[in-house]
């Protein structure tokens, strides 16, 4: 920590806050408010003698409320900048008639109640989110009495009771009589591993913390007993496996089983917990001095503003989403960004630390290479087609398209260095005036004709994205799963790219059946991209239901990419389709679509590449 | 340079790899005769087969047949572009043609090892997917990659372990680094911590 604050090319930003963040890989501009500490930091040689003649009082957050501290306080000891902060919101006034005592007392001057909140516009290459997480709040739990035993504790509650330099300078003791517990119970998996209350994952952390809690407590008081009740214990680490061991060496009692609640007796505010332990089949009752509940970690109820300015996605779990769960573990799916520690999953101080040198030398790649190269696959708008909607400026994952502004006669334009190339814009494009490098719609229409040359009524033309779908495709081979030969697929980037056009053209040319497939929403590497798929495709089965064609004909799948079963699944679901679709229902269609359906965005694409077709 | 030019093209002139992956695809599509049928369509001007298109003497027969027969579309037919479309577009740009003018067909992932009990219409469908890889070829445009500079300075958000770590090290690489931190002294929630595993020593 303490380098951190002298080193000569960290400019650090505390009592800081990200405010909005523009740009693109290699060129962000990040404006940051710094709130006011009322302070000169840089003078403030952190004294005490504000502190010492601050009249308020209110409960430390650092000592998890065990103890108070000042309205005019510095955080923590070691903190760094080591510097003092004062608390508007607790201190008696800035007007000097009200207090102004520590302003008086200190001799530096470095207390100004007018000081203001600064700002920040940095310029930066990279951005790497290291916004960890929290620990469960285990209220809700009433069970364990979280709210109503003062003897029952949390794991971060522990810390700082044991802590040298907490409020009992690590006199490990019980809330209520202020005694050293002779025994005392740690509650596993508090708020993790469950699907109906807290979270359904696995915290990591929560076991070897009790573990190391359970040896400091025998090291200290080697007469205290600690019993641990779990589910299952995870020291899976290196050097994990010897620590458990070791606490069960020391006598810690590990029963495989959590208590149903537990109850309080008035008298001695002792703990009673019944617990069944699976291994023995017993249900026992337990009399403990004190509980600590090993509560999991959360993700930060504050982190929604910044995944929006980063343009990220959360995960089913409500961590953010990486480029890939496996291969690109530090890389966010907006590039130049990179994620370190907790703000990815709960993990350890190695693995955080670990992550965080791995989220650098990811990022250093960029920096070092001193230029970024975008893929050729983005996005295009024909300017003379425009009428200035705006649909594309709404429905971009990544606001990479600028707003138009008709009286100023200024189209949207692409900002090609966030573009990702999904190519949901050139689909919803209500003029049709986008195209995709490398994906234009000609070449899509090439292909399902291609497809549909020959045979149509035994075809199945799907479109697959190339991240999941396709991917679910390649998964299925490799893993040699057998399945029907009708179907053909053509690769779309995002299966937000497949545009309406796309699926009446293959219904126009003969297609008995189609599908549309993309990622899990929460897997979908355009961030919200397939909400857009979605939508369309809803749009488009009303559509065909108006025009007589069964909408059963176009079929909607989320495959991702390690789903190998679940697409060869889905080939034959679609093949038992495929053979209900009769010659004359696949004929009928095409002459209601090359009668009636024919849209006016349609032309504007057609006209661009007709050059080229034969 | 044959293929990037942008419009006045005179000619579509498309060359057609069909690998066998060993036994891979041979064992099941009859690679053969997707050759011969990849003559019949439009544009295409050589057809050749090869063992391992992948391998040195593959991607070797590629570069000659884009010099020898002036091509300017290249489609391999052979594993999923998932794994080798980088390998094949790195070969055509070494052989001269903007890498963007290459397509693959998918005949093994999607055909030979799906349809193992069905070589004849895994070999129709095979033919199938080079159709449309042609098709598609035949309207493929060279694509420049467009390049910006990169600002050298990293914002690092959140000063708890994983930030502090990742701010040092930016800053040891020689980096501008901007640390922001919400609350008034970094530490985050390790500060809180009283000792830590496996180590048994203080966090701080």
């Amino acid at each position: 920590m303490m380098d951190v604050g002298r080193h000569p090319r960290i400019k650090l930003l505390t009592n800081s806050e990200v405010e909005n963040v523009t740009g693109f890989v290699g060129n962000f501009q990040v404006s940051v408010r710094k709130k006011t500490r009322y302070i000169d930091e840089d003078a403030c040689t952190a004294c005490s003698e504000c502190e010492v003649v601050c009249p308020v009082v209110v409960p430390d957050e650092y000592q998890e409320g065990f103890s108070s501290r000042k309205a005019i306080y510095i955080p923590f000891p070691q903190a760094v900048p080591s510097s003092y902060v004062l608390d508007m919101d607790n201190c008696l006034g800035t007007n000097p008639i009200a207090c102004g005592k520590c302003a008086d007392a200190c001799d530096k001057d470095c207390i100004d109640y007018d000081m203001e909140d600064e700002h920040f516009d940095l310029e930066v290459g990279t951005i790497t989110l290291a916004t960890g997480m929290q620990p469960y709040d285990p209220t809700e739990m009433d069970e364990y009495g979280y709210t109503r035993f003062e003897n029952v504790i949390t794991s971060m509650e522990f810390e700082r009771l044991i802590c040298a330099g907490g409020p009992v300078e690590g006199h490990f003791v019980r809330p209520t009589d202020r005694k050293t517990p002779k025994s005392v119970a740690f509650i596993q998996c508090v708020g993790s591993r469950s699907v109906n209350r807290g979270v359904p994952y696995c915290s990591n952390i929560c076991c070897m913390n009790t573990v190391k809690d359970t040896l400091l407590l025998q090291d200290h008081y080697p007469d205290l007993q600690s019993k641990v009740f779990y589910m299952d214990i995870r020291s899976f680490g290196k050097g994990f496996e010897d620590l458990y061991r070791r606490s069960k060496e020391v006598g810690v009692q590990y029963i495989r089983g959590l208590p149903g609640n537990i109850e309080e007796d008035p008298v001695t505010q002792n703990l009673y917990l019944t617990a069944e332990n699976t291994l023995t089949g017993k249900v026992t009752t337990h009399e403990v001095d004190m509980v600590v509940l090993a509560v999991g970690l959360v993700p930060r109820q504050d982190s929604e503003l910044i995944r929006q300015m980063l343009t990220l996605s959360p995960t089913s779990d409500g961590f953010v989403m990486e480029a890939h769960p496996k291969l690109k573990p530090v890389d966010a799916p907006t590039r130049g960004v990179y994620f370190a520690g907790c703000v990815e999953a709960p993990k350890d101080i190695k693995d955080s630390v670990t992550q965080a040198s791995a989220a650098v030398a990811r990022a250093n790649i960029l920096l070092n290479a001193g230029e970024v190269k975008i893929e050729a696959i983005t996005s295009v708008i024909h300017e003379e087609e425009c009428n200035y909607c705006g649909r594309c400026v709404r429905v971009c994952p990544f606001h990479a398209i600028t707003p138009a502004n008709k009286k100023a006669g200024l189209y949207p334009k692409v900002v090609e260095a966030a573009c990702s190339g999904c190519g949901t814009c050139a689909a919803e494009c209500t003029t049709d005036c986008i195209s995709m490098r490398h994906f234009e719609d000609a070449q899509y229409y090439a292909q399902v004709d291609a497809i549909l040359a020959e045979d149509p009524m035994e075809k199945i033309v799907a479109f697959a994205c190339n991240w999941c779908s396709y991917a679910g495709g390649d998964n299925a081979g490799t893993s040699r799963l057998q399945y029907p030969h009708n179907v053909r697929l053509v690769r779309t980037m995002c299966s937000g790219r497949v545009d309406e056009d796309f699926i009446m053209h293959a219904f126009r040319k003969g297609a008995p059946l189609v599908l549309v497939s993309g990622c899990h929403f929460s897997d979908c590497h355009y961030i919200d991209a397939v909400t857009w798929t979605q939508q369309r495709i809803e749009k488009t089965w009303d559509k065909l239901e108006k025009m007589g064609i069964r909408p059963e004909r176009l079929q909607l799948e989320w495959i991702s990419a390690a789903e190998g079963q679940k697409f060869a699944r889905v080939m034959r679901e679609l093949e038992e389709l495929r053979r209900r679709v009769t010659k004359e229902e696949v004929d009928n269609t095409m002459r209601i679509l090359s009668n009636g359906f024919k849209t006016a965005t349609k032309k504007a694409a057609t006209k661009r590449v007709a050059a080229v077709i034969s | 340079m044959n293929g990037n030019g942008t419009n006045a093209e005179p000619e579509i002139r498309i060359g057609v790899f069909v690998c066998d992956c060993g036994l891979n695809i041979a064992g099941v599509v009859d690679t053969v005769a997707v050759a011969e049928y990849a003559k019949t369509l439009p544009d295409v001007v050589v057809v050749q087969g090869n063992k391992y298109t992948c391998a040195d003497p593959g991607q070797n027969e590629i570069k000659r047949a884009i010099k020898e027969h002036n091509l300017n579309r290249v489609v391999v037919a052979s594993c999923t572009p998932k794994i080798h479309e980088h390998t094949f577009r790195t070969c055509v740009a070494e052989a001269g043609l903007n890498p963007y003018l290459m397509e693959m067909a998918n005949i093994r992932e999607h055909c030979s090892w799906v349809h193992q009990q069905e070589k004849q219409p895994a070999t129709r469908k095979a033919m199938d997917l080079v159709r449309s890889s042609v098709n598609r070829a035949r309207l493929l445009q060279p694509q420049v990659e467009p390049t910006f500079p990169v600002t050298q300075a990293a914002l690092v958000i959140g000063g708890g372990v994983a930030g502090i770590q990742a701010a040092l090290d930016f800053a040891d690489t020689g980096h501008q680094v901007y640390l922001v931190e919400k609350e008034p002294s970094i530490g985050g929630i390790m500060a809180a911590i009283d000792k830590t595993y496996p180590t048994m020593d203080c966090s701080i």
